[in-house]
């Protein structure tokens, strides 16, 4: 009864901090809403006892990812006013969509296929379960190729991203030394040829 | 007295519905349109755990590690294009941003 109260306590912070996100009219407001969702949805995470996952959700989303998310929000400053204009207009489609989802969701995951009669709780882990151990465990084994080519998905994904954002030197004195190696005499010197002048 | 099932996957629905709303909702401003992605993928994420809990396989939490890599470079690549877009353009409103509509 308590793991009730506490799955829906965390489930109402979840679902009210999403709508603020849609809702918001600040998008700073925005990005601190979806990091309480996200918050609320790692508690949920380990409920269902998948500790490191709701620890990577964490340190992740919440430590980089979000705070990707601010410094952009703040570095390109939005005029707030305008962001309101389209929102009554489009919100009956919002609504129709949403509603539309969810009702047939629900329809499709209702109590009668996916209650505790079909799919049991499972029986509380022993005192040496290690969920980390547990994930390693495949993922080094099974999953190793997939683990490597994540990486270097990741790896293309900073060379993407330094690659598009960066400027290069604009506002700065740097040497340039392909420049300066491939100097030539002709262009530095010009020698001329004037006769001697005599009073 | 456990939670069951259902529980779970209805709080994912919600979720994945808040994020359709937004994206069809918010239709001034892009980076909102990344956080509803970001909320999309965190349902179906929440329906991979959920799913390996009940079902004894922790397959479906490699799935979502693997999902929460990709998302993550997702974002930054996403976030860069916008800077670049930003300083192009000097908005990010999506109205705007209709060079290709012809």
């Amino acid at each position: 009864m308590i793991l009730h109260l506490i799955f829906y306590a965390y489930a109402l912070v979840a679902v009210a901090s999403a709508v603020m996100v849609i809702a918001s009219r600040n998008p700073v407001h925005s990005v601190l809403s979806l990091v309480v969702t996200f918050f609320a949805m790692a508690a949920v995470w380990m409920i269902l006892h998948a500790e490191f996952l709701a620890l990577i959700l964490l340190l992740v989303y919440v430590g980089a990812v979000m705070t990707l998310f601010l410094f952009v929000v703040m570095m390109i400053s939005v005029r707030q006013e305008s962001r309101r204009k389209g929102f009554v207009r489009y919100l009956p489609f919002g609504i129709l969509i949403v509603a539309l989802i969810i009702g047939l969701v629900v329809i499709g995951i209702g109590p009668e296929r996916f209650d505790l009669s079909h799919y049991p709780a499972p029986l509380l882990p022993g005192a040496d379960y290690n969920n980390l151990t547990q994930l390693g465990s495949i993922l080094y084994t099974d999953y190793v190729y997939p683990f490597e080519i994540a990486g270097v998905l990741l790896l293309a994904a900073i060379i993407a991203a330094i690659t598009l954002a960066h400027r290069g030197p604009v506002q700065r004195k740097v040497q340039n030394p392909a420049a300066q190696v491939a100097v030539r005499r002709e262009d530095r010197i010009r020698l001329v040829n004037m006769p001697v002048e005599k009073k | 007295m456990t939670i069951s099932l259902t529980e779970f996957l209805m709080l994912a629905a919600i979720l994945f519905g808040l994020g359709m709303a937004g994206i069809i909702i918010n239709r001034k401003n892009i980076i909102v349109l990344l956080m509803s992605i970001e909320l999309i993928l965190l349902a179906v994420n929440t329906n991979f755990v959920a799913f390996s809990y009940f079902l004894g396989n922790v397959v479906g939490q490699v799935f979502v590690f693997f999902v929460l890599t990709v998302a993550a470079a997702e974002a930054a690549i996403g976030l860069a294009i916008l800077v670049v877009l930003y300083r192009r353009r000097g908005t990010i409103e999506v109205e705007q941003l209709d060079t290709l509509k012809g």
